[in-house]
Protein backbone atom coordinates (compact mmCIF):
# COMPACT_ATOMS: atom_id res chain seq x y z
CA UNK A 1 0.00 0.00 0.00
CA UNK A 2 1.55 3.23 -0.49
CA UNK A 3 0.71 6.59 0.61
CA UNK A 4 -1.61 8.80 -1.01
CA UNK A 5 0.42 10.59 -3.88
CA UNK A 6 0.55 14.48 -2.68
CA UNK A 7 1.58 17.05 -4.81
CA UNK A 8 3.39 20.50 -4.15
CA UNK A 9 3.93 21.96 -7.81
CA UNK A 10 3.10 25.45 -7.37
CA UNK A 11 1.87 25.32 -11.52
CA UNK A 12 -0.17 21.73 -10.92
CA UNK A 13 -2.26 23.64 -8.99
CA UNK A 14 -2.55 27.22 -9.54
CA UNK A 15 -3.18 25.95 -13.28
CA UNK A 16 -5.73 23.55 -12.15
CA UNK A 17 -7.62 25.90 -9.48
CA UNK A 18 -8.08 27.91 -12.61
CA UNK A 19 -8.74 25.11 -15.35
CA UNK A 20 -11.31 23.05 -13.65
CA UNK A 21 -14.36 25.39 -13.31
CA UNK A 22 -13.93 26.06 -16.91
CA UNK A 23 -13.47 22.81 -18.27
CA UNK A 24 -16.63 21.61 -15.68
CA UNK A 25 -18.54 24.73 -16.90
CA UNK A 26 -17.51 23.71 -20.54
CA UNK A 27 -18.46 20.18 -19.98
CA UNK A 28 -21.99 21.36 -18.70
CA UNK A 29 -22.58 23.33 -22.42
CA UNK A 30 -21.84 20.15 -24.44
CA UNK A 31 -24.07 18.22 -22.41
CA UNK A 32 -26.83 20.87 -23.13
CA UNK A 33 -26.07 22.26 -26.67
CA UNK A 34 -26.36 18.39 -27.58
CA UNK A 35 -29.13 18.74 -29.66
CA UNK A 36 -28.02 22.08 -31.25
CA UNK A 37 -24.64 21.82 -31.77
CA UNK A 38 -21.91 19.87 -31.99
CA UNK A 39 -22.04 17.70 -28.63
CA UNK A 40 -23.65 15.48 -26.89
CA UNK A 41 -24.07 13.16 -23.51
CA UNK A 42 -20.79 10.52 -24.24
CA UNK A 43 -18.36 13.83 -24.85
CA UNK A 44 -19.79 15.78 -21.86
CA UNK A 45 -19.55 12.89 -19.55
CA UNK A 46 -15.32 12.64 -21.03
CA UNK A 47 -14.81 16.39 -20.97
CA UNK A 48 -16.80 16.22 -17.32
CA UNK A 49 -14.47 13.28 -16.09
CA UNK A 50 -11.14 14.88 -17.53
CA UNK A 51 -11.95 18.19 -14.98
CA UNK A 52 -12.20 15.85 -11.71
CA UNK A 53 -9.23 13.43 -13.43
CA UNK A 54 -7.23 17.19 -13.43
CA UNK A 55 -8.64 17.83 -9.55
CA UNK A 56 -7.49 14.82 -8.33
CA UNK A 57 -3.82 15.07 -10.72
CA UNK A 58 -3.57 18.47 -8.70
CA UNK A 59 -4.91 17.98 -5.18
CA UNK A 60 -4.60 14.36 -4.39
CA UNK A 61 -7.32 11.73 -4.46
CA UNK A 62 -8.65 12.15 -0.58
CA UNK A 63 -9.70 15.76 -2.20
CA UNK A 64 -11.99 14.42 -4.69
CA UNK A 65 -12.94 11.85 -2.41
CA UNK A 66 -14.68 14.13 -0.54
CA UNK A 67 -16.77 15.37 -3.83
CA UNK A 68 -17.04 11.82 -5.54
CA UNK A 69 -16.96 9.11 -3.22
CA UNK A 70 -17.16 5.53 -4.54
CA UNK A 71 -20.60 5.36 -3.54
CA UNK A 72 -21.77 8.36 -5.36
CA UNK A 73 -19.62 7.64 -8.26
CA UNK A 74 -21.68 4.42 -8.62
CA UNK A 75 -25.14 5.93 -7.29
CA UNK A 76 -24.41 8.73 -10.39
CA UNK A 77 -23.52 5.89 -12.85
CA UNK A 78 -26.80 3.57 -12.07
CA UNK A 79 -29.00 7.04 -11.90
CA UNK A 80 -27.77 7.71 -15.75
CA UNK A 81 -28.75 4.85 -16.74
CA UNK A 82 -31.82 4.46 -14.86
CA UNK A 83 -32.76 8.37 -16.57
CA UNK A 84 -32.57 6.88 -20.02
CA UNK A 85 -34.54 3.43 -19.65
CA UNK A 86 -36.86 5.69 -17.14
CA UNK A 87 -37.67 8.31 -20.39
CA UNK A 88 -38.79 4.85 -22.60
CA UNK A 89 -41.08 3.43 -19.63
CA UNK A 90 -42.25 6.89 -19.32
CA UNK A 91 -43.29 7.03 -22.92
CA UNK A 92 -44.65 3.57 -22.39
CA UNK A 93 -46.45 4.85 -19.63
CA UNK A 94 -47.72 7.37 -21.63
CA UNK A 95 -49.57 5.59 -24.27
CA UNK A 96 -45.95 5.18 -26.78
CA UNK A 97 -43.94 2.36 -28.17
CA UNK A 98 -40.34 2.20 -26.06
CA UNK A 99 -38.03 5.55 -26.26
CA UNK A 100 -40.94 6.93 -28.22
CA UNK A 101 -40.27 10.69 -27.09
CA UNK A 102 -43.02 12.20 -29.42
CA UNK A 103 -45.50 11.35 -26.89
CA UNK A 104 -43.96 12.68 -23.28
CA UNK A 105 -46.17 15.59 -22.40
CA UNK A 106 -42.99 18.02 -22.08
CA UNK A 107 -43.45 20.74 -24.92
CA UNK A 108 -46.71 21.89 -27.26
CA UNK A 109 -45.77 19.70 -30.19
CA UNK A 110 -44.41 15.99 -30.69
CA UNK A 111 -41.07 17.75 -32.17
CA UNK A 112 -40.65 19.82 -28.68
CA UNK A 113 -41.53 17.02 -26.45
CA UNK A 114 -38.56 14.95 -27.90
CA UNK A 115 -36.16 17.61 -27.84
CA UNK A 116 -36.76 17.58 -24.44
CA UNK A 117 -36.69 13.59 -24.12
CA UNK A 118 -33.64 13.99 -26.12
CA UNK A 119 -32.09 16.35 -23.85
CA UNK A 120 -32.97 13.98 -20.67
CA UNK A 121 -31.63 11.07 -22.27
CA UNK A 122 -28.51 13.04 -23.25
CA UNK A 123 -27.97 13.74 -19.48
CA UNK A 124 -28.51 10.34 -18.61
CA UNK A 125 -25.80 9.14 -20.98
CA UNK A 126 -23.77 11.90 -19.24
CA UNK A 127 -24.00 10.67 -15.90
CA UNK A 128 -22.95 7.57 -16.72
CA UNK A 129 -20.26 7.84 -18.70
CA UNK A 130 -18.59 10.45 -16.24
CA UNK A 131 -19.08 8.17 -13.41
CA UNK A 132 -17.59 5.52 -15.10
CA UNK A 133 -14.57 7.25 -16.47
CA UNK A 134 -13.97 8.66 -12.69
CA UNK A 135 -14.33 5.23 -11.50
CA UNK A 136 -11.97 3.51 -13.57
CA UNK A 137 -9.63 6.35 -13.29
CA UNK A 138 -9.96 5.45 -9.38
CA UNK A 139 -9.32 2.11 -10.08
CA UNK A 140 -6.57 1.93 -12.39
CA UNK A 141 -4.82 5.33 -10.88
CA UNK A 142 -4.85 4.27 -7.62
CA UNK A 143 -4.93 0.21 -8.12
CA UNK A 144 -7.94 -0.16 -6.52
CA UNK A 145 -7.15 1.72 -2.45
CA UNK B 1 7.11 -21.96 -46.16
CA UNK B 2 4.25 -20.72 -44.21
CA UNK B 3 5.46 -17.10 -43.90
CA UNK B 4 5.17 -17.00 -47.68
CA UNK B 5 1.97 -18.49 -47.78
CA UNK B 6 1.06 -15.78 -45.22
CA UNK B 7 2.15 -13.28 -47.54
CA UNK B 8 0.87 -14.86 -50.57
CA UNK B 9 -2.87 -14.72 -48.91
CA UNK B 10 -2.49 -11.43 -48.15
CA UNK B 11 -1.51 -10.44 -51.62
CA UNK B 12 -4.38 -12.40 -52.98
CA UNK B 13 -6.82 -10.42 -50.27
CA UNK B 14 -5.59 -7.20 -51.01
CA UNK B 15 -5.95 -7.28 -55.46
CA UNK B 16 -9.21 -9.51 -54.50
CA UNK B 17 -10.32 -5.89 -52.78
CA UNK B 18 -8.42 -3.58 -55.67
CA UNK B 19 -10.57 -5.52 -58.20
CA UNK B 20 -13.89 -4.07 -56.44
CA UNK B 21 -12.47 -0.40 -55.92
CA UNK B 22 -13.81 1.11 -59.34
CA UNK B 23 -17.01 -0.36 -58.87
CA UNK B 24 -17.52 1.83 -55.54
CA UNK B 25 -20.11 4.93 -56.15
CA UNK B 26 -17.52 7.97 -56.01
CA UNK B 27 -17.12 10.26 -53.12
CA UNK B 28 -19.60 12.72 -52.35
CA UNK B 29 -22.03 11.11 -54.67
CA UNK B 30 -25.61 12.45 -53.93
CA UNK B 31 -26.77 9.13 -56.07
CA UNK B 32 -24.44 6.65 -54.17
CA UNK B 33 -26.85 4.17 -52.56
CA UNK B 34 -26.08 5.08 -49.14
CA UNK B 35 -27.14 8.59 -49.44
CA UNK B 36 -30.41 7.12 -50.76
CA UNK B 37 -31.86 4.75 -48.25
CA UNK B 38 -32.90 6.65 -45.05
CA UNK B 39 -30.54 9.58 -44.97
CA UNK B 40 -33.03 11.54 -47.09
CA UNK B 41 -35.30 10.96 -44.16
CA UNK B 42 -32.89 11.62 -41.57
CA UNK B 43 -32.21 15.31 -43.09
CA UNK B 44 -35.70 16.16 -43.55
CA UNK B 45 -37.00 14.51 -40.26
CA UNK B 46 -34.98 15.62 -37.66
CA UNK B 47 -36.07 19.26 -37.35
CA UNK B 48 -39.65 18.02 -38.03
CA UNK B 49 -40.02 15.00 -36.29
CA UNK B 50 -37.13 14.91 -33.51
CA UNK B 51 -36.79 18.35 -32.95
CA UNK B 52 -33.23 19.08 -32.87
CA UNK B 53 -31.00 21.05 -35.25
CA UNK B 54 -28.45 18.68 -34.73
CA UNK B 55 -28.52 16.06 -37.21
CA UNK B 56 -26.02 13.54 -35.40
CA UNK B 57 -27.59 13.68 -31.89
CA UNK B 58 -31.37 13.06 -33.93
CA UNK B 59 -29.63 9.94 -35.19
CA UNK B 60 -28.06 8.84 -31.97
CA UNK B 61 -31.08 9.51 -29.47
CA UNK B 62 -33.89 9.08 -31.57
CA UNK B 63 -33.72 6.82 -34.79
CA UNK B 64 -31.18 4.59 -33.28
CA UNK B 65 -32.28 5.03 -29.03
CA UNK B 66 -31.90 1.27 -28.59
CA UNK B 67 -28.78 1.21 -30.07
CA UNK B 68 -27.38 4.12 -27.83
CA UNK B 69 -29.18 2.52 -25.11
CA UNK B 70 -26.80 -0.67 -25.82
CA UNK B 71 -23.65 1.56 -25.69
CA UNK B 72 -24.60 3.53 -22.37
CA UNK B 73 -25.04 -0.34 -20.74
CA UNK B 74 -22.27 -1.17 -22.52
CA UNK B 75 -20.34 1.38 -20.69
CA UNK B 76 -21.64 1.10 -17.44
CA UNK B 77 -21.08 -2.84 -17.53
CA UNK B 78 -17.29 -2.04 -18.23
CA UNK B 79 -16.79 0.38 -15.13
CA UNK B 80 -18.31 -2.19 -13.09
CA UNK B 81 -16.17 -5.44 -14.86
CA UNK B 82 -13.13 -3.03 -14.14
CA UNK B 83 -14.50 -2.12 -10.13
CA UNK B 84 -14.56 -5.93 -9.94
CA UNK B 85 -11.59 -7.15 -11.18
CA UNK B 86 -9.37 -4.43 -9.53
CA UNK B 87 -10.69 -3.22 -6.78
CA UNK B 88 -9.84 -3.56 -3.30
CA UNK B 89 -11.70 -1.39 -0.65
CA UNK B 90 -14.78 -1.15 -0.99
CA UNK B 91 -15.40 2.25 0.78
Amino acid sequence: MKPEPETNDIILRTGASIMVPLILLWGLYVLIHGALGPGGGFQAGVILAAGFILYTAAFGLGETKKILTMKRVLLLASTGLLIYAGVGVLAIIFGGSFLEYGVLPLGHSPAESSKYGIEMVEVGIGLTVMAIMVSIFYDIAFNGE
Amino acid sequence: MRRYLAVLSCALFWAILVYGVPDLPDLGDPDAPSHKHVVPEYIEGSYKEAGVTNIVTAILANYRGYDTLGETTVIFTAGITVMLLIRRKWK
